[in-house]
């Protein structure tokens, strides 16, 4: 039982991910009719400005403290980040909580690289094909991880979890449980939670805003929208940057979890374009539902108890969920009819 | 069965002599080496296929490099168990292929759209992680499956072949060994082959069958017309084409590897499909060009041979030109890749082939326009745009 609780939590955070990118490739797909190739490497651009946040958070002064001598006689080197020099121990605390405060960064970046994206290269593809849009993409996002690989290097850049919060979270006890039974990562547990905040936030946003309405009004009938003399192209960038801002943080907040390189975004990529075809096409709770079911699937399928009974399952559950989905539901969990089918 | 339109002959012909002379005119590219050019040639045969189901019918395949594998693998098996001859290793490679499309297609053609893009990127996707742990006693897991000196070779040793005392045996052709030039010539004939056949097919009642599909699906099955067999049969075809690149990959580097089954090498093709031109004869094969040719001559460059090639200007010039222009080859030829998709799609629409065409009529109506500038003025700019 525990170990199927374990597995659960597993394919939660796993799922928490895999929604918040499928997330905001659906939301692209559904407004603006464009199969985004370079979403997942708005995911690794999102990685980046938490490992770049951290660059700069860490900038040091190396002063030479004659007073110490290391073991072998030199005189020790002492490095004192400079947020750390100029605030004392706010600084340090800046520094140990890089990851998090790190989204607080990553938003406006993103922000502003989804919409001159968008602004830039995207809107000239509105009317061209899916096979344009997919090739004007895909070398968007080679451009783009290039030009990462240039500055930050080909290696994987891992980035601390917050010391307060790198321990086991005792999930059982909080159930009533026994104490220490069913333990599960501190750091983890808040990836879920954050990916559940910001999908509730993008459906509230979507839901009860005037804006929202306009856009899901959008979605179902463009043409009308701008009749009524609202400026559609306008929302619609505007909700391209958003799913920049939620690929941006899903990436910013995995960082720990996952060193990211500069092909993170591909890896992801696949994944989560099956991810929204499963769950549908044009609808956000099916690409929701669908993350974190293949996730759960996924953390399953990868237990001893069942790779015995059934080798190589691990490797291929997705695809074959995927599969049977598509053969059994036309149109994925929830697919709007129409939408991308031609 | 034989017979071309005049048209189609005189790019067959055209065809024909740009990949037979390629090792005159790649040699000023740098790229005149065998194992290269029967890269573009192979490569050129995989296009050729994909574009007969993306160009004719508009499903779009995700998946189509579990066929290049299952091709590969065949021909490897087909050395190590039949005979080191190529024929019978390209036919069983090609039936193979075959077969596992009919299996992929019958379930992913019940789809259309994206959801047909998804299931056959799963399917492929399934085959590639299957190669690498369930099938491993098949595929040789992650070593990649090699010939080895003691394989059964049935085949020879009936007819006593025994091809060399020393060393790995290597691929043949009725007794004529495959190295180097040979090869290339060998796989040069099979692409002008398949060019042949992607033409028939274009000009055939099943071609415009399948066109009829693309445009409008809906209306084709109003008139009483089952488009399902039509459907299952391109995707076949287009998958055996896939197989014998496969198999033609194998003779020419007798191994087989589950990579060349990753989604990754599916993107490929499509990716060079685009860029040359979908739905068009030649495009799919400029494409492959194009994008082999990058792959393996930008990744090449180094910064050696930039300062060679810029040591005519001023020093600090020829310092900065290589500075720049490093970052654009070598480990970053991908960065090159990348903005040429970017440039040639928003400049180009439809890719190489259309949007050249496409350029030149823009052109030819310009001068026109100029030489008689009054009347036809109007007309022309509406045309264009």
């Amino acid at each position: 039982m525990n170990a199927f609780l374990a597995q659960l939590l597993n394919g939660l955070d796993k799922g928490g991910a895999y929604a918040l990118i499928a997330l905001g490739l659906t939301l692209v797909f559904g407004t603006l009719g464009v199969v985004n190739f370079a979403h997942g490497a708005l995911f690794m651009l999102g990685c980046f400005c938490a490992v770049t946040f951290r660059y700069f958070l860490t900038i040091e002064t190396v002063t030479i403290d004659p007073t110490k001598l290391s073991p072998w006689g030199a005189p020790v080197e002492v490095r004192t980040p400079l947020v750390q020099s100029w605030l004392g121990d706010w600084g340090a605390i800046l520094v140990d909580y890089s990851v998090p405060i790190s989204v607080l960064f990553t938003v406006p970046v993103m922000l502003v690289i989804g919409i001159a994206m968008e602004r830039g290269l995207i809107k000239h593809f509105y009317k061209r094909s899916h096979a344009e849009q997919i090739l004007v993409t895909f070398g968007l996002a080679i451009v783009l991880q290039e030009i990462v690989k240039s500055f930050f290097g080909a290696n994987p850049k891992p980035q601390p979890i917050p010391a307060d919060l790198r321990m086991a979270a005792d999930v059982g006890a909080w159930f009533g449980m026994e104490a220490q039974k069913l333990t599960y990562p501190l750091w983890r547990l808040i990836y879920l939670l954050f990916s559940l905040g910001v999908i509730g936030a993008v459906f509230a946003f979507m839901r009860y805003t005037t804006f929202g309405m306009v856009v899901r009004a959008g979605m179902a009938d463009r043409e009308t929208v701008g009749l009524l003399g609202i400026d559609i192209d306008k929302r619609f960038t505007i909700v391209f940057g958003m799913a920049a801002v939620v690929a941006g943080v899903a990436g910013a907040m995995y960082t720990p979890l996952l060193p990211p390189n500069y092909h993170i975004g591909m890896d992801f990529l696949v994944l989560s374009f099956v991810v929204v075809v499963v769950g549908g096409m044009g609808s956000l709770p099916g690409a929701v539902v669908a993350g974190f079911l293949l996730g759960v699937l996924q953390s399953f399928a990868s237990m001893n108890e069942v790779k015995s009974i059934i080798p190589g399952i691990d490797q291929i559950i997705i695809y074959l969920v995927a599969i049977v989905i598509l053969l059994v539901r036309p149109r994925g969990l929830m697919g709007r009819s129409g939408v991308m089918e031609s | 069965m034989f017979s071309l339109s005049r048209k189609d002959v005189t790019t067959l012909a055209i065809f024909s002599v740009i990949v037979l002379t390629m090792p005159i005119w790649l040699s000023p590219l740098g790229a005149a080496y065998p194992g290269l050019m029967q890269k573009f040639a192979i490569y050129a045969i995989f296009a050729i296929g994909f574009n007969i189901l993306f160009g004719l019918t508009g499903y779009l395949s995700f998946g189509h490099a579990a066929f290049l594998g299952v091709g590969s693998y065949t021909a490897v098996w087909s050395f190590k168990l039949l005979s080191m001859d190529m024929i019978p290793a390209l036919i069983f490679a090609v039936i193979f292929a075959g077969i596992f499309a009919l299996f992929i297609g019958y379930f992913s053609l019940r789809r259309s759209g994206i959801y047909f893009s998804i299931l056959t990127l799963a399917f492929a996707q399934m085959s590639y992680s299957l190669a690498y742990s369930v099938l491993t006693p098949i595929t040789n897991g992650e070593t990649g499956l090699l010939i080895a000196r003691d394989d059964p070779r049935a085949i020879d040793a009936l007819l006593g072949v025994n091809q060399t005392t020393s060393g790995m045996p290597t691929p043949s052709l009725l007794g004529f060994d495959l190295g180097g030039y040979g090869g290339f010539y060998i796989c040069a004939v099979v692409s002008i082959a398949a060019f042949f056949l992607s033409q028939k097919i274009f000009a055939s009642p099943f071609g415009m069958a399948l066109r009829g599909i693309k445009s409008n699906q809906t209306r084709m099955k109003y008139t009483g017309f089952d488009t399902k067999p039509y459907m299952l049969t391109a995707f076949v075809i287009s998958g055996m084409f896939a197989g014998l690149a496969g198999g033609l990959l194998a003779v020419t580097d007798p191994i087989a590897g589950a990579e060349r089954m990753k989604w990754t090498e599916s993107g490929n093709i499509v990716l060079m499909t685009i860029l040359g031109g979908v739905g068009t004869l030649v495009g799919p094969v400029v494409g492959a060009w194009l994008i082999k040719y990058f792959e393996n001559i930008f990744s090449a460059i180094n910064v050696n041979m930039l300062n060679a090639f810029f040591d005519f200007l001023p020093e600090g010039m020829q310092a900065v030109m290589v500075t720049i222009l490093s970052k654009f080859v070598g480990e970053g030829w991908h960065l090159t890749l990348g903005l040429m998709f970017v440039v040639i799609v928003v400049f180009l629409p439809g890719g190489l082939v259309e949007g050249t065409e496409r350029l030149m009529r823009w052109l030819r109506r310009r001068s026109k326009e100029r030489d008689e500038p009054t009347g036809q003025v109007a007309s022309g700019r509406t045309g264009n745009e």
